[in-house]
């Protein structure tokens, strides 16, 4: 499974719906919080219900934002979608280990194995960023909501992110101490075509799996930021055979283009090489 | 289910449809407007039809205005305006 770039979908909007597996992402997320007003949170339930039921997203992740734990809607929407299996589930406003437990319970009561992605929103949440991310085994990856973030923090949001600096390292620190994935908050401006590659690149430099994002126009340069080039795949194959040499020669190192390969680098050679044949790249002449 | 007060549910959005519930006597009264009615006409009658039958709705005044919606669409749109409408059981 890769998932570069989640692409999110308002859940009452059937034009954006039904044509959600043609837009390039390689997950997306169907909304039914922040994207769907109160007194339309059952026909948005009930779409995205049919959607999951009827339509095919081959090869596209499917992802559902339920309410947060705080409402009145989250037990509704999980009893409505979980028997059609989405791919995860995303909690909004997750901010303890106890969030996790009580939606694992509920889901557990409902017979669902459905995995969970905590979105990480609030001052509280980024302080226990860790003990959600293992509160769990259904905990699947953490996702940084900055905006709602930078609203608690009580600052504003731009386009350089110094604001959220801090929570983007925790979140990656956190998520990856407990083994899951992280994902980084969509860059807002769809018309900034080259703020979304820096930020893009950015995200992928600090160690987050992919990106989420709101815009279709943001889908192509995230899965290209988030994949690797010809050079990296070139590269892993490269230390892939000097390590089995090694192997060979009775070493647990080796030296290749004078810099030494040991076990970090293979894991991140192995970890490029099975990215790249996700991908359907193949190695280059080097 | 019994329909006891006029209830709508969707859009006059492209791809969407708009569903209005209302009570009636005995029976089901279905008007439909779809600018693919002349294609698709008697197939959004009869999941209009199959969704209220679904639901236990036996009698309601039906309006369907179509935007070109999918069945998954028409089938949500249909249900939300029933439960919408519906009387406490």
């Amino acid at each position: 499974m890769m998932r570069r770039s989640m692409l999110f979908l308002p859940g009452n909007n059937p034009n954006m719906l039904i044509n959600g597996n043609c837009l390039g992402s390689d997950a997306v997320i169907f909304d039914l919080e922040d994207a769907v007003a109160p007194d339309q949170k059952d026909a948005a339930r009930i779409l995205v219900r049919n959607t999951l039921k009827y339509m095919d997203f081959r090869g596209c992740e499917r992802i559902v934002r339920i309410n947060s734990i705080g409402t009145p809607y989250w037990k509704e929407d999980l009893k409505a979608l979980l028997p059609y299996k989405p791919d995860l589930i995303l909690l909004p406003k997750t901010e303890c280990a106890e969030d996790i437990l009580t939606i694992d319970a509920y889901m557990t009561e409902l017979g669902s194995q459905t995995g969970v992605m905590a979105l990480i929103e609030t001052a509280l949440g980024v302080e226990n960023a860790f003990c959600i991310a293992s509160a769990s085994k259904r905990v699947k990856a953490l996702f940084l909501g900055a905006e709602d973030l930078t609203a608690d923090l009580r600052c504003k949001r731009t386009k350089e992110g110094r604001e959220i600096e801090y929570a983007r390292h925790r979140l990656v620190v956190a998520a990856r101490a407990a083994g899951v994935d992280v994902y980084d908050t969509p860059f807002t401006d769809v018309n900034d075509d080259e703020g979304i590659v820096s930020d893009a690149s950015l995200a992928k430099a600090l160690g987050f799996t992919g990106k989420a994002s709101i815009s279709p126009r943001h889908v192509e340069v995230i899965n290209a930021v988030f994949s690797p080039t010809q050079k990296d795949v070139d590269y892993a194959y490269e230390v892939m055979e000097a390590i089995a040499l090694a192997k060979e020669q009775g070493k647990g190192a080796i030296s290749l283009h004078g810099k030494m390969i040991d076990a970090p680098i293979v894991a991140r050679a192995e970890q490029t090489i099975a990215m790249a044949e996700a991908l359907g790249m193949r190695r280059g002449d080097f | 289910m019994k329909i006891v007060k006029v209830a709508s549910a969707g859009t006059l959005e492209s791809s969407d449809a708009f569903v209005e519930v209302a009570p009636a006597g005995e029976g089901v009264s279905l008007e439909i407007d779809s600018v693919v009615y002349a294609q698709f006409g008697e197939a959004i009658r009869q999941t209009v039809l199959d969704v209220l039958k679904d639901c236990g709705v036996e009698a309601a005044c039906v309006r369907v205005a179509d935007r070109g919606a999918l069945e998954c669409v028409l089938r949500a749109r249909v249900e939300t305006a029933v439960l919408r409408g519906k009387g406490e059981e």
